[in-house]
């Protein structure tokens, strides 16, 4: 079956389950939601650091951040010396840090804790699906979207997998397209269920991809200096969204925050890849008038201890700080940096569950109708204007 | 082949007890075990081969091929004296030159397993080693010293289908793990816990079967396991050893290493979570929880024999169940490695390996992290499959435009490093030649699906239309990138 013939009838099987989808601010009012994943638990406390407070340099002497180094937000917290970039978010109100995020019974084991954060579940629950996935759950779509879902740099992501979801994979939309041409799509069912994950998957490419070359007139380089794995993708990022690519979330991910052994050095590179790329895509989007449909959202699996470890690092901890930006976020600080002094077992108590951001990003900003029921109890944080 | 025949045909007449019948493999039975247990292939001569056997007798055969040792020769840098760190005083161009030179040897490594994965006469040995270099997980990503990462590699192979127990305590012993895992850092006084956790969550018990004060205890046990500096050899360092009094799983005792593993191996957990593992790997996506607790009961009763878990995952009902043909997708490996077999051309190597393994998501030497490879359905994504697709584009075009696809393939993908090693070879299928020179079996269009795919193709192209062109449909098709 040839391209156009497909999309006729998929368009025809979209309005007819549109009736009764409801529609979200994602496709009404074009909004966009960046997830930024910092992948192997990012040392939150050097990030957003407590330089007023004893208790940090006492527990941390050899890679504490020098008060006069920390870019201040207020009397008592400061930024990492190369979020610098970032400053001029907060400076505009449009950036918000929230502290002491984390949840009840914090799990340390990387794979059980990326589970938990990707699906939105409690500590001793197991859920399959993304939480996107989930929160898209008839969510209605706009006919020209190019995906509900797109993951950049070249990884799989369990945020956006799940049944109905259209999530798709790429790093780069003209390659993307180039290698999409010549695929020819089946309508076919099948219950062989590895079939049926191929052909829809094919289904998608094709999809994506006819929207792709839509918009491909549309499609301008981006202005802004973009260094790094993480700044390849959120240029990209920053793409498709001038173009109007109609995505509602975007997943990119830096790796590397691990940081057992030997931390300062390396955790500063990881910071100014951030902040410096951050910044960029907020520049880029400012410059194209996109940052008021923008929102950014950075997180962690887990932060890292309070005490220093024997090796110049930090092991595997608990509650950390994240990052909200966007033109319509209502800049400031939120939640509350934990006590370094009562611990719980050597790790920091959280302030805010981590689900709150989520509400916060799949409620109060993308508005999607399944959201709610993902999220349950946790109640936005209000960090949206208007 | 003949002389083992004659030899097995006493065995398998002596086990019909067994429940598997002594009829003859269907072709298609043939062709499902020798690609579940190998990569995702199978030759018409290797199924013809096995078809005068019962299920039980080719399983048999299948093991009894097994390999400890691999046949193509090593790259020749892993049999001299390993560097393990720049020279003293090195400045900051020498210590990259250094570390490239490193990576190289790592893309010879790369090189070298594929090369026996692709040669091997016993293509169970390699899939196997896989299948624990996925479990036993390390990468050259943290252990930056090749020879620790090939010696591990032996290791592996050398227990690949031996015993669990002794494969773990190696494994614990093991250079590439030490260092992998942190545990040269683990000391009395200062402990590390990173190994102690793995070896519970992901060797042995799985996720929520000790407590964390387990770990620690472990921990403690396993103090002063560390590696000699110069040989990179294993080393056991008393004055670093943590002697005092553990409490372990309800034990106690002044534990070290050796014993928390012996702790560990006493519970029943630790079989029924292998053979879980395995059954993902070579039965189904499906767990089949009455079957899979047999099999870990035999497979713990015969002290983690090996050959015992697989002989229980090959002859069980789910294995050879209709429906479960074609249900496990084609890892990256298995494709390439399985293509090449199939149409026995040499694999690509050099940087294109690299870079093809790279852009597939299955690097061996480098999983993404100490879970390994997720497989399954992980493997397929928008862009995996974009890729699949280029690469067997990329594999079947003619030879002639070798160069021309090589700039071309090496542009498709994410830009190297700058290696200098070899810029590597990219092999052509020649269809026409193939289809030609082999049995009659390739020239029918009925056989060729049934040897070539697990499962119909989704698009069956014309079997009026040219046999080359025919084969080609079939590898482009999705059916293609099952098992």
């Amino acid at each position: 079956m040839d391209r156009r013939t497909f999309l006729t009838s998929a368009a025809a099987a979209m309005s007819a389950s549109a009736l009764s989808a409801s529609a979200s601010a994602a496709a009404t009012k074009r909004r966009t939601l960046i997830l930024v994943e910092l992948a192997g638990g990012n040392d939150g406390l050097n990030t957003v650091i407590p330089f007023d407070d004893p208790a940090y340099q006492a527990a941390r002497p050899r890679i504490a951040i020098d008060r006069n180094q920390a870019h201040h937000l207020d009397q008592r917290l400061g930024l990492h010396p190369e979020l610098e970039p970032l400053m001029a978010g907060w400076k505009a109100r449009d950036t918000a840090v929230i502290s002491g995020v984390g949840y009840d019974r914090p799990n340390r084991s990387h794979f059980r804790s990326i589970d938990i954060w990707e699906t939105a579940s409690d500590s001793t629950q197991v859920l399959e699906d993304g939480w996107i996935a989930r929160a898209m759950k008839n969510h209605k779509r706009d006919a020209r979207s190019v995906a509900d879902a797109v993951v950049l740099g070249g990884k799989s992501s369990r945020v956006v997998a799940g049944e109905g979801i259209k999530a798709v994979s790429m790093t780069n939309p003209d390659r993307f397209v180039r290698q999409a041409r010549g695929i020819r799509t089946s309508r076919q069912q099948s219950k062989n269920p590895a079939l049926a994950h191929i052909l829809s998957v094919q289904s998608q490419i094709d999809r994506a991809a006819y929207r792709l070359g839509e918009i491909a007139a549309r499609t301008r380089a981006v202005q802004g200096e973009f260094k790094g794995r993480l700044g390849q993708q959120l240029r990209v990022a920053a793409r498709l969204i001038l173009a109007e690519a109609r995505i509602p979330v975007i997943q990119v991910s830096l790796g590397g925050f691990d940081t057992h052994i030997n931390q300062v050095g390396r955790h500063r590179n990881l910071m100014r890849q951030l902040g410096q790329n951050l910044a960029s895509f907020r520049g880029a989007l400012k410059q194209g008038g996109a940052w008021d449909r923008t929102v950014v959202m950075t997180y962690s699996e887990f932060g890292r201890r309070v005490r220093q470890n024997g090796s110049g690092g930090t092991d595997h901890g608990t509650a950390a700080p994240l990052f909200v930006m966007g033109g319509q976020v209502r800049g400031g600080l939120y939640g509350a940096q934990p006590s370094l002094t009562n611990l719980d077992a050597g790790d920091m108590r959280f302030a805010v569950d981590y689900r709150r951001v989520y509400a916060s990003a799949a409620q109060e900003w993308l508005e999607l109708p399944a959201a709610r029921a993902v999220l349950g109890r946790h109640r936005p944080l209000d960090l949206i204007r208007g | 082949m003949r002389p083992l025949l004659v030899a097995l045909i006493p065995i398998g007449i002596a086990s019909l007890s067994f429940q598997s019948t002594a009829t003859a493999l269907s072709v298609s039975e043939a062709r499902h075990l020798l690609a579940r247990t190998g990569f995702g292939n199978a030759s018409w001569q290797e199924i013809q081969r096995l078809r005068p056997l019962s299920r039980q007798q080719a399983v048999n055969a299948l093991l009894q091929g097994v390999k400890r040792k691999a046949t193509v020769a090593p790259p020749a840098w892993t049999q001299s004296a390993p560097v393990f760190r720049p020279p003293r005083g090195a400045d900051r161009e020498e210590r990259r030159t250094f570390y490239r030179a490193r990576r190289q040897e790592a893309l010879t490594l790369v090189d070298w397993w594929v090369r026996e994965m692709a040669a091997t006469r016993s293509p169970m040995t390699e899939r196997m080693t896989l299948f624990w270099h996925n479990h036993f997980t390390t990468s050259f990503r943290k252990v930056r010293a090749p020879h620790l990462l090939y010696r591990q590699n032996v290791t592996l192979r050398r227990y690949a289908l031996d015993n669990f127990r002794v494969l773990t305590h190696a494994m614990a012993q093991d250079a590439a793990m030490v260092v992998y895992l942190d545990n040269f850092r683990n000391r009395r006084g200062k402990p590390n816990e990173n190994f102690a956790r793995e070896l519970l969550e992901l060797f042995t018990l799985g996720e929520g079967r000790y407590s964390e004060r387990d770990i620690k205890e472990a921990a403690r046990s396993f103090t002063g396991w560390a590696i000699d500096r110069d040989t990179g050899a294993f080393r056991f360092y008393r004055r670093r050893h943590d002697g005092g009094m553990k409490t372990f799983m309800g034990r106690r005792g002044r534990f070290n290493g050796d014993q928390i593993i012996e702790i560990v191996l006493k519970r029943p957990q630790v079989a029924t979570y292998i053979t879980r593992k395995a059954w993902r790997a070579f039965v189904s996506e499906m767990p089949n929880a009455r079957e899979i607790k047999v099999i870990a009961t035999r497979f713990r009763q015969s002290g983690y024999d090996i050959k015992t878990l697989m002989r229980g995952l090959l002859l069980s009902r789910a294995f050879w169940a209709e429906a479960n043909r074609g249900r496990l997708f084609k890892s990256p490996i298995d494709l390439i490695v399985g293509t090449v077999r199939q149409f026995g051309v040499a694999p690509p190597n050099g940087r294109m390996l690299f870079r093809l393994t790279r852009s597939l998501g299955q690097v061996p030497f480098m999983p993404p992290n100490v879970k390994g490879w997720p497989g399954g359905k992980r493997w397929i994504t928008a862009n995996t499959l974009l890729m699949r697709r280029q690469v067997l584009q990329a594999l079947l075009r003619r030879p002639a435009t070798n160069r021309d696809r090589e700039r071309k393939m090496g542009k498709m993908m994410t830009p190297g490093r700058g290696d200098r090693m070899m810029k590597g070879r990219m092999v052509a299928l020649d269809l026409d030649r193939w289809v030609r020179a082999g049995p009659p079996a390739r020239r029918d269009a009925k056989r060729v699906k049934q040897f070539l795919l697990a499962v119909a193709p989704v698009r069956a192209p014309d079997s009026s239309a040219d046999p080359a062109r025919f084969v080609r449909a079939l590898l482009l098709d999705p059916a293609y990138q099952l098992k």
